[in-house]
């Protein structure tokens, strides 16, 4: 009887011993196991979130391809109203340019209102005011009739083209307004002009 | 409008001696008015006599001298001799006729004196003046004035007119103002000043555009372009009364012209898409078309009698100077040198027309006489650009402007092109002067 109790004793203390060797082991495998998961094969518990991530990357994905293509069209717009401001701003800079005393539209001057008389059908709700300008070398009165002559010859041609005569007025400044304060011919070229505002 | 307001001055002609009282200018040939600018007469205007010898009124003696001296010497026809080496001193000697020694004022060179003897007290003044020919040894006008001390400038031009109209027979320009265009605001403004500079004044205030100055003959309208409604239009105002008219037309409507005694003007509107010159009603409706050829026609000039204008076409292919008669329409053109003439500008007595003209590419003045239509050329092209001459009411002198000083400025000269000088200092530049017609601060 007294042997059989000292065998349980050994075994109580031997069982647990072993249980505790076991459980190291198995613990340290399962380490093992665990720094090794995700270059495998994902464990069930952890696929899931994962698969939530890959549709949360699509979906932003998207929105990105969204943005960009709005980006794009803005982009586009963008650039189509600075092609139509630039052609705006070049069909109010482009000057006709005339000979001293002239109201005569050489072919360069017949040139730039072909272009102007484009924006003018591209742009059909736009009025304009044509200017008639001269250098400084005349005399007021004979000058600003000649400007006026000037903005005249300009209307005239551009209503030839088809632009209505409606949404073209006419006003001469003769010497009154350069654009090149200069007193040289160089200056004085760039002031023989017909000007073009936009309403 | 202060700018006209009208002083009363109390006259009296206290005395024309036997001899002079019924002496006409007719008598007179001191001054020849075929070519009066190549022998200047000279004449001694010694300071004023000093009745009380008061400071004020020593100063007010000096001041009137001054004036007189420069008022006389404005019209080209006088030199002016300096005082310094006068020979006699009216302030101890006296100043009636019969008080001065001749010969001390014919041995420093004077053919006409100028005495006057002043009194004041408190802001009267009495002031006293002789036209003397030292030669003669006699009055050729005296005059007497009373009136406030504020009326001294008025009463020194109205003597100076009646010095001119003793030696030339005719009246002379001392009572008649100049229009003319300013920047100084920095816009174009029309500004009057008097026949000399002085008291420039701004008249529009447009905040815009305001050109072409334009004196009724009678020196109670003014019309003018400007762009205050946003283009070229007439304006039509009356100098002292709140009231007026636009020329409402369509297209522009420049440089007017009054015809003499009439209240009508002359102007080009381009209404019809052809600029061409209209006559108007003072009122601003239009009587009827004046030229009809297609082209430019402007700046319309009346001829004095008013039966003829001239103006500016390009009819030719270049602007050259036209005159068309009203009764018959018969247009003759006047000038056939050079390639560009404008700015025709009718002379007081008829017989000549001044004008712009283009030398290489700068305007000079020139005057054409309509008998022999030979051009003379008055401002010389190392000059600067000169232009938009404009005749005094007596025909003697003639204003115009000129960048001979860099900006453009407003200078004058006699009717042959001597003794061109500056009429004002003004901030800006100043263009297109007009004459008006005399009698103005009457």
């Amino acid at each position: 009887m007294r042997k059989r109790t000292w065998i349980c004793l050994a075994l109580i203390m031997v069982i647990p011993g072993l249980l505790l060797t076991v459980s190291c082991a198995k613990k340290a495998v399962q380490t093992e196991e665990v720094v090794e998961q995700p270059e495998e094969q994902p464990p069930a518990e952890e696929a899931q979130p994962e698969m939530d991530q890959q549709a949360e990357e699509a979906k932003r994905q998207a929105q990105m391809e969204e943005q960009q293509r709005l980006e794009e069209e803005r982009l586009a717009a963008e650039q189509a109203q600075r092609e139509a401001m630039m052609a705006r701003n070049m069909f109010m800079s482009d000057d006709i340019h005339f000979d001293f005393d002239s109201a005569v539209l050489v072919p360069a001057a017949q040139e730039i209102l072909q272009s102007k008389a484009t924006w003018l059908q591209d742009n059909p709700d736009n009025t304009v005011i044509i200017e008639g300008h001269c250098d400084e070398r005349g005399t007021n009165a004979y000058n600003l009739a000649l400007g006026d002559r000037r903005a005249e010859a300009v209307k005239a041609f551009l209503e030839d083209l088809g632009i209505a005569a409606s949404r073209m007025t006419t006003i001469s400044y003769g010497e009154e307004k350069p654009v090149d304060p200069g007193h040289n011919e160089e200056a004085w070229a760039k002031n023989r002009r017909a000007h073009f505002v936009i309403e | 409008m202060t700018k006209f307001s009208v002083v009363a001055i109390s006259m009296l002609i206290f005395w024309m001696t036997a001899g002079a009282a019924a002496a006409g200018p007719a008598e007179f040939s001191y001054i020849e008015i075929s070519n009066p600018f190549l022998r200047k007469i000279p004449i001694a205007i010694p300071l004023f006599k000093s009745t009380t010898q008061s400071p004020q009124e020593i100063q007010t003696a000096r001041e009137c001298a001054d004036m007189l001296s420069e008022s006389l010497e404005f019209t080209g026809y006088f030199k002016i001799l300096d005082r310094a080496a006068f020979l006699e001193d009216p302030q101890k000697t006296g100043i009636v006729a019969s008080a001065i020694k001749y010969r001390n004022w014919t041995a420093v060179g004077a053919e006409l004196l100028v005495t006057g003897g002043i009194f004041v007290k408190d802001d009267f003044m009495e002031i006293e003046l002789r036209l003397l020919d030292t030669f003669k040894e006699k009055l050729i006008y005296g005059k007497k004035y009373k009136a406030s001390l504020k009326a001294q400038r008025q009463i020194i031009l109205r003597f100076c007119d009646e010095v001119i109209f003793m030696l030339t027979g005719n009246r002379g320009i001392f009572e008649s103002k100049i229009a003319f265009v300013s920047t100084g605001t920095g816009n174009k403004e029309i500004y009057i000043c008097d026949f000399d500079g002085h008291n420039p004044q701004q008249y529009t205030h447009d905040k815009s555009i305001s050109l072409f100055p334009a004196w009724s003959s009678d020196g109670q309208w003014m019309a003018y372009t400007s762009y205050s409604r946003g283009k070229p239009d007439i304006f039509i105002h009356h100098l002292h009364e709140r009231r007026g008219v636009i020329v409402n037309k369509k297209g522009l409507g420049i440089a007017p012209s009054w015809m003499p005694g009439k209240f009508q003007l002359a102007a080009t509107l381009s209404y019809s898409g052809d600029q061409e010159i209209y006559l108007l009603t003072g009122d601003g409706k239009i009587i009827k078309r004046l030229t009809n050829s297609r082209g430019i026609d402007v700046e319309p000039n009346w001829s004095p009698d008013g039966k003829r204008f001239a103006f500016t076409s390009k009819r030719s292919g270049t602007p050259q100077i036209y005159i068309k008669e009203i009764d018959t329409n018969r247009v003759e053109r006047l000038t056939y040198e050079g390639r560009y003439n404008t700015q025709p500008c009718w002379s007081p007595k008829g017989d000549r027309i001044a004008y712009s003209g283009m030398n290489n590419g700068q305007n000079q003045i020139f005057t054409i006489d309509l008998d022999r239509k030979s051009p003379v050329q008055l401002t010389t092209d190392d000059q600067g650009d000169n232009e938009a001459p404009s005749w005094s009411p007596d025909g003697s002198l003639i204003v115009f402007s000129t960048t001979r000083e860099g900006p453009s400025r407003i200078y004058v000269m006699t009717a042959y092109g001597t003794d061109q000088r500056r009429l004002l200092a003004l901030p800006g530049e100043q263009t297109t002067p007009r004459w008006s017609p005399s009698g103005l601060s009457n």
